[in-house]
């Protein structure tokens, strides 16, 4: 694949990944408006902190953007702190919060957190039980990978006390269920405990308003909506108890230090002005596709399982299909699937480069052997009936081949029944 | 592709010969280290991520697949099992048999591959009975030993773009000239599953501590061990015996006997052998005559140097009568691999080595 570079300030195409991507919850093409305010931007010397017409320029840039991107998130600009992306906005998050609230209240060290949150809040949270005494409550999720709010009433009922903040995704990466975000508000509201979600698979899928969803803090990043690699936000309410985690210069209210990124914060916020005016067009294009996807795959391989919740249920993200293949691994699915120009993913992380089992999987009950024959397909903006139709005709051979080497394995025997 | 300069020349290789090419890293072990340490050198993390670079700078996909339970299944456990039992393993030949050329290579297979090639020093020869496997051209490196239990079938399958090459500088040559990173990288000497080259510390660790007698050929007790395991026939380094032999001379260990943990030691020349029996025995496509003993010559060690034989096929194995030079501390366990000239004719473990020759 070659991109060429497009003249400054030009609105050149940005190149699609060759063949069938069906990739987009991992990264989406950047759009062209953003590639182009980012060639701009970046053509600009300026520091925003600086006082200087330099600097004044490049925050004024910035500024624009954090509006725009308040706008776009029904958040007010001050409650927008840029950071590096949603690894970043997470990890602030979790410690942000945990570590301002043990400040207010030392009694404070429970942090409640789905099952299936992506590892960007898990691992923080993990990590601050091993480094800063937290207690991490992990909350169950039903069949469809839906958070069980009863558990987390007789949680808070018992220990609302104890607990520093909960952290309940908007939408889950792996299988796109929507959670009851604002059920969980809800539930805490009584008892003053903050919320976070990462929205970062939400957001240019379904509506995503920050004031009406009662959240205290909710994580957004660049890459997912057609902006640039390594800028996102934590959208953070301005009386939330949040410690820094970076230390510096004193950006962002103070939270979050480090030169403002200009060329990205302002690219970050076309692409997301430009999705979510786009959402009611996109959403039922993209849902509509996603349900052809889904038939397709069924006729293609008819042991191929759903999961996640019913596309018709409207609790799922309109782009996101998942399914297992018994018998077959999911890295066999993979590699065979890219050799005939379809690309997915397992959806799960590796672990030192070797594929395991998805956390989100075994949480929704799937047995292990299953779960090792994950696939998901996401759709984005640029995806298409023919992208579609490329994975429905590759599909039988891939899996068939796939299942024979799972059966050679022996790792999946168990699921080839 | 494990991270080392051979493999990422034979992946590089294959994809000038026009092959479609898929790098593949074995994960063995499910505690890998992030960093390589000591002369191991694969199997950390950081070694993945150098065949990982070597793949991308070669433009071929490259997928980790984790075998580290079927590993563990057959060649660590046949590791203790056979330490264990008196005898002395060797496990890359295992890792050959059952995880390069069984386990790798038949899942390749079903996912559509022709065959898997690899970075080790051997050339495959093309015959009217089928494929040969020949030594290296690069003596010091020769690995027809370790890929001789493979057998005709799987040979069939196998692809060594690296056969030709005469010296390891030519492949870091190779190396360097497309790029690749590795090409300085150390050469590995360890077994990748013991860490430091301990491997009586990694039995002790696996096996427990089991005390017992050293005794020499008479049944006098000459010392304590703490596990017959950890001592293979031959070996005279380690043997901690508090007290000299009666005429002076340096012991060996020359039996290991499992069932009462009992380790003998005696005079060198009990060690030398000219007759070796060997079982599981493998032959390759056109190297058997129709019956009866034939003339070879047979290696007994990874790095060892062949000897003159004859040999003979027996069911399930073969036996072997030297006909030159004898071998000196020939353990069970080991293979014995049969030559002539530098064309493999089959292989087989050692069950037995003994004298039959009156002393001369």
């Amino acid at each position: 694949m070659t991109v060429t570079p497009p003249l400054p300030g030009t609105s050149a195409p940005v190149a699609e990944p060759a063949g069938a991507y069906l990739d987009h919850a991992a990264t989406t093409p950047m759009s062209p408006a953003a590639l182009a305010a980012f060639v701009g931007e970046a053509q600009r010397t300026g520091n925003a902190s600086s006082l200087h017409s330099a600097g004044r320029a490049a925050r004024r840039a910035v500024e624009e953007s954090r509006e725009t991107v308040a706008r776009a998130l029904g958040a007010r600009p001050s409650e927008v702190i840029f950071t590096a992306g949603g690894t970043e906005s997470d990890n602030l998050a979790i410690k942000g919060m945990f570590w301002g609230r043990r400040t207010q209240d030392t009694r404070r060290t429970r942090i409640l957190v789905s099952a299936v949150e992506h590892h960007a809040v898990l691992d923080p949270a993990f990590w601050m039980a091993g480094h800063a005494g937290a207690e991490i409550v992990l909350l169950p999720v039903d069949g469809d990978g839906r958070v069980d709010v009863d558990t987390l009433r007789a949680e808070l009922a018992e220990h609302a006390d104890e607990v520093a903040l909960i952290s309940v995704m908007w939408a889950n990466n792996e299988v796109g269920t929507l959670q009851p975000v604002r059920e969980v508000v809800r539930a805490a509201r009584p008892y003053g405990i903050p919320v976070h979600t990462d929205a970062v698979q939400a957001v240019g899928q379904v509506e995503v308003d920050f004031a009406a969803s009662g959240v205290d803090a909710m994580t957004v990043t660049g890459h997912k909506v057609g902006g640039p690699v390594g800028v996102g936000a934590l959208v953070a309410r301005r009386d939330l108890a949040l410690e820094a985690v970076l230390h510096g210069g004193g950006q962002e209210r103070g939270v979050r230090s480090g030169t403002l990124d200009g060329a990205a914060i302002v690219a970050f916020a076309v692409a997301l002005e430009e999705t979510v005016a786009a959402l009611p067009e996109r959403a039922p294009r993209l849902a509509a596709l996603r349900d052809r996807l889904v038939e397709q795959v069924r006729q293609a391989a008819p042991g191929a399982v759903l999961r996640g919740p019913d596309p018709a249920s409207g609790d799922r993200l309109p782009g996101n299909a998942h399914f297992t293949f018994p018998g077959a691994e999911g890295d066999s699915l993979l590699y065979l699937l890219d050799s005939a120009g379809v690309q997915a993913s397992t959806g799960s992380a590796c672990q030192a480069g070797v594929p395991q089992p998805s956390h989100v999987l075994l949480a929704m009950g799937v047995p292990e052997a299953e779960a090792r024959g994950a696939l998901r397909f996401s759709l984005g903006a640029t995806s298409t009936q023919a992208d579609v139709d490329r994975l429905a005709a590759a599909l039988p051979g891939v899996v068939a081949r796939a299942q024979a080497a799972g059966l050679v394995s022996g790792r999946t025997m168990g699921g080839a029944a | 592709m494990s991270g080392g300069v051979d493999s990422a020349v034979a992946a590089a290789l294959a994809v000038e010969a026009g092959h479609e090419v898929v790098g593949v890293h074995m994960a063995l072990s499910r505690n890998r280290d992030q960093f390589r340490t000591g002369s191991r050198g694969c199997c950390s993390i950081e070694d993945a991520g150098d065949a990982r670079r070597a793949a991308d700078v070669l433009g071929i996909p490259y997928y980790v697949w984790d075998l580290s339970e079927r590993f563990e299944d057959t060649v660590v456990s046949d590791f203790l099992a056979e330490y264990e039992a008196g005898r002395t393993p060797n496990p890359c030949v295992r890792c050959n048999e059952h995880i390069k050329f069984e386990a790798l290579l038949d899942k390749a297979t079903a996912l559509g591959f022709d065959a898997v090639a690899t970075g080790h020093y051997a050339r495959v020869v093309d015959a009217p009975h089928g494929p040969e496997l020949h030594r290296s051209p690069n003596e010091a490196k020769d690995q027809s030993y370790v890929l001789a239990v493979m057998g005709p079938e799987r040979l069939a399958r196998a692809v060594f773009p690296l056969g030709g090459y005469a010296s390891k500088d030519e492949v870091r040559a190779e190396a360097a000239r497309r790029g690749l990173s590795v090409s300085a990288k150390p050469d590995s000497y360890d077994i990748c599953f013991v860490a430091d080259g301990d491997t009586r510390g990694f039995l002790r660790s696996r096996l427990g501590s089991r005390p017992g007698a050293v005794v020499d050929t008479d049944g006098n007790v000459v010392g304590e061990h703490d596990g017959a395991y950890a001592y293979t026939v031959g070996q005279r380094k380690g043997l901690a015996l508090g007290r000299p032999a009666a005429d002076g001379r340096p012991r060996y260990v020359v039996d290991v006997q499992p069932t009462t943990n009992t380790v003998v030691v005696g005079p060198g020349e009990l060690l030398s052998v000219d007759r070796i029996a060997g079982d599981r025995a493998v032959w390759f496509s056109g190297a058997l005559p129709d019956d009866g003993w034939f003339d070879a010559e047979i290696q007994v060690r990874a790095h060892g140097s062949p000897v003159p034989a004859r040999v003979r096929a027996v069911p399930d194995g073969l036996e072997v009568e030297l006909t030159g030079e004898l071998l000196r501390g020939v353990a069970a366990g080991q293979s014995v691999v049969v030559y002539r000239g530098t064309r493999v004719l089959g292989q087989a473990t050692v069950s037995r080595a003994w004298r039959g020759r009156v002393a001369g």
